[in-house]
């Protein structure tokens, strides 16, 4: 049978945030515009986010956003180029104010401006008094703008493929990308949707790692696409972990469990944390935490079977503190813990939350190819959210700037893009060979006999990374863990599925995934292993010092040969002067 | 309905639907439909097709923090979901 093809004048891969800001900047300047998410749209990952946005609106304490562009570059270890936070925290302000406009229901204040909270690392004057920024919409934030920009969407005529699996970029001979060979997942036909311009959007990777608390759509699809597509992914080695998830499972268990006296205890019910953080304790900075739970784990003081946890002892405080205080952890523990917090501890360990690495994107989402830092970009591709790589966050995320980053830089992608399709108003020519090799990853899974399932390598994949790549990072055991995904990498071939129905084939579907979660899997250990400091989410024991003189650069990873190259931060700001780098407390 | 409801294809459909935007609820609803659904009752199957359809947060706030769904209809299918071992 031919290959169905689709065109239009915009695809955007991926329907969260960032995806959906800028179909809605696109389809109301009527072009025509493809929407493609593997799940129904307000399914996407952004639904999770209930903290809040970011945006200096001033409405409850004084505040500009030069105060937030300085929490943001100290955030980031210095790392974050000061060029994209300073337009980042200028555009964050007409970036609510549309949100505002298209009707996400923000909670108001008592006069009616949008109500804003404290959030951590925010200050006033450049790291006075802690500053109220957060705009939210009750402890549902990313949901209502979802569900807000996907109803604008459909107003605006965007066109939705739901439950397609973009499988690869289809480029010709001049690297320009023509579009997408997408899976229609309901009936396992191929699509081929050509496109003058192209902007993955396709969130973040957290299920590279056994724990995470993201959900299992997070599988790296846009990342790993554009390594195939010979294009690098930047900083990838700095991915956050939040130190409590469930053991084994991955949901958070907030930190007020330890604001509320909550404390972490080993096999032998020692206060471990006293040894670590003599002071702070409990309650010391997240990496530090994270940190001593996995020594703790790796000198063989964990819990359970497999000792390889820690507890969470909250059984001490009494069952009224924890239902007024901390409603909700009782339940999550329960369900996913099998445990009640009343009488007993919670199993935690780890969990990969966030990365800040991605597709490295200039400020207005354009996906520059190249470690020469000389405005080069790939023309007609674009990328933004935690996909991309913006260098906001650099080697460390403040709350409430990631859905900051996917609602401004889905906005200016899509303005761009309305002025790139103005110039280049033409589909160019396909590339067939091209659409062969997209056609080839799906033709390699019909292959049918004995073999790994994916489960089987997925687990191994996983484990690996968690152990070798994750929160505790020594050079030995790096190496070692770069060596293991590699082979994984070539395990990949021995693996068959063990369905073959076209119909909603989710062995299939998680088949594909797994082949991109090894490909930013490695980007993730390869990045991490070579990068020999200390700074932000990445820490090094044997390198325990950030090195400015060194290492003020960002990573580039190319997948083939595992290739690395360097670029310097970007430390002049738009309109400002620069924030030189200074010791990062608080 | 009931045979259109235990066919493959309509399960497959239904596992794929129960990726959600939220790590909690991917974890319990597969979990559920891998161990439950199938014995479920002809209304009860309704009503999870239906839970599906509905966003995250509800699902959430019912599935995870315990809150009871203002239509009573839901009430029974819940406190099932919520009873799913997920180890």
């Amino acid at each position: 049978m031919a290959l169905e093809k689709q065109r239009f004048d915009t695809l955007i891969l991926g329907a969260g945030g960032a995806g959906l800001n800028a179909a809605l900047q696109l389809a109301n300047a009527d072009l025509k515009v493809a929407v493609v998410s593997k799940v129904f749209p307000t399914r996407s990952h952004t639904v999770a986010a209930q903290g809040g946005v970011n945006a200096a609106l001033a409405n409850v304490l004084p505040d500009n956003w030069h105060w937030h562009m300085f929490d943001t570059v100290k955030g980031s270890d210095y790392l974050g180029d000061q060029d994209a936070i300073e337009y980042m925290c200028r555009e964050a302000i007409p970036t609510v104010y549309e949100l505002e406009h298209n009707g996400v229901p923000f909670s108001r204040l008592s006069n009616g401006k949008i109500y804003q909270r404290a959030f951590g690392g925010q200050s006033q004057n450049f790291g006075g008094e802690q500053a109220v920024r957060t705009c939210a919409a009750a402890d549902r934030t990313g949901h209502a703008i979802l569900h807000t920009l996907y109803q604008q969407n459909i107003r605006a005529k965007t066109h939705f493929y739901d439950e397609y699996f973009a499988v690869d970029l289809i480029k010709d001979d001049e690297g320009v990308v023509l579009g997408a060979l997408v899976l229609n997942i309901a009936t396992g036909e191929p699509l081929l949707i050509e496109s003058k311009t192209t902007l993955l959007a396709t969130g973040g990777c957290g299920q590279v790692f056994r724990t995470t608390s993201n959900a299992h759509i997070n599988t790296g699809d846009g990342m790993a696409m554009a390594l195939r597509a010979g294009l690098p992914l930047m900083d990838m080695e700095f991915f956050q972990f939040h130190p409590t998830g469930i053991a084994g499972k991955g949901m958070l268990i907030t930190e007020g469990v330890r604001g509320e006296g909550g404390y972490l205890i080993n096999q032998d019910g020692d206060r471990f944390m006293e040894k670590y953080a003599p002071n702070a304790k409990d309650l010391a900075s997240r990496d530090v935490v994270s940190r001593s739970i996995v020594t703790e784990v790796r000198d063989g003081h964990g819990c359970g079977p497999e000792a390889d946890h820690v507890m969470l002892k909250v059984n001490h405080l009494s069952e009224d503190v924890i239902a007024k205080r901390l409603p909700g952890i009782r339940e999550s523990a329960r369900i996913f813990a099998g445990v009640d917090p009343v009488k007993e501890p919670i199993p935690v360990f780890p969990t990969a939350h966030y990365v800040m690495g991605g597709i490295p994107t200039d400020r207005f989402g354009r996906v520059m190819p190249t470690s020469e830092d000389n405005g080069a970009h790939l023309p007609g591709l674009y990328a933004a959210g935690e996909c991309a790589c913006a260098s906001v966050h650099g080697a460390n995320r403040l709350g409430g700037n990631s859905l900051l980053d996917i609602l401004v830089f889905g906005r200016l992608a899509g303005h761009n893009i309305i002025d790139y399709v103005k110039d280049n108003g033409a589909h160019r020519p396909l590339n067939e060979a091209a659409v062969e090799q997209a056609m080839g990853r799906l033709q390699r899974w019909r292959t049918k006999g004995e073999g790994l399932t994916v489960s089987q390598l997925r687990n191994e994949f996983r484990k690996t990374m968690e152990d070798h790549a994750g929160v505790f990072r020594v050079e030995e055991m790096m190496a070692e863990g770069v060596e293991k995904v590699r082979q994984i990498r070539e395990k990949l071939g021995d693996v068959r599925l063990t369905d073959h129905s076209s119909t909603f084939n989710t062995n299939r579907t998680e088949a594909l995934e797994l082949e991109n979660m090894i490909d930013v899997g490695l980007s993730i250990a390869v990045s991490a292993l070579h990068r020999k400091e200390s700074r932000g989410a990445h820490s090094r024991p044997d390198y325990p010092k950030r090195n400015d003189a060194e290492w003020m650069k960002h990573t580039l990873y190319w997948n083939e040969g595992d290739k690395l190259d360097y670029k310097g931060v970007r430390v002049q700001p738009l309109t400002v002067e620069r924030f030189p780098p200074q010791e990062r407390v608080y | 309905m009931i045979i259109q409801d235990s066919d493959p294809s309509n399960i497959a459909r239904l596992r794929w639907q129960c990726r959600r935007g939220m790590l909690e609820l991917d974890v319990l609803l597969e979990a559920f439909l891998k161990q439950h659904y199938v014995a479920l009752s002809p209304r009860l199957k309704r009503h999870f097709v239906q839970l599906l359809e509905l966003p995250d947060p509800i699902i959430h706030a019912w599935c995870v923090q315990g809150q009871q769904p203002e239509d009573e209809a839901f009430a029974e299918l819940i406190a099932s979901i919520r009873a799913t071992r997920v180890a």
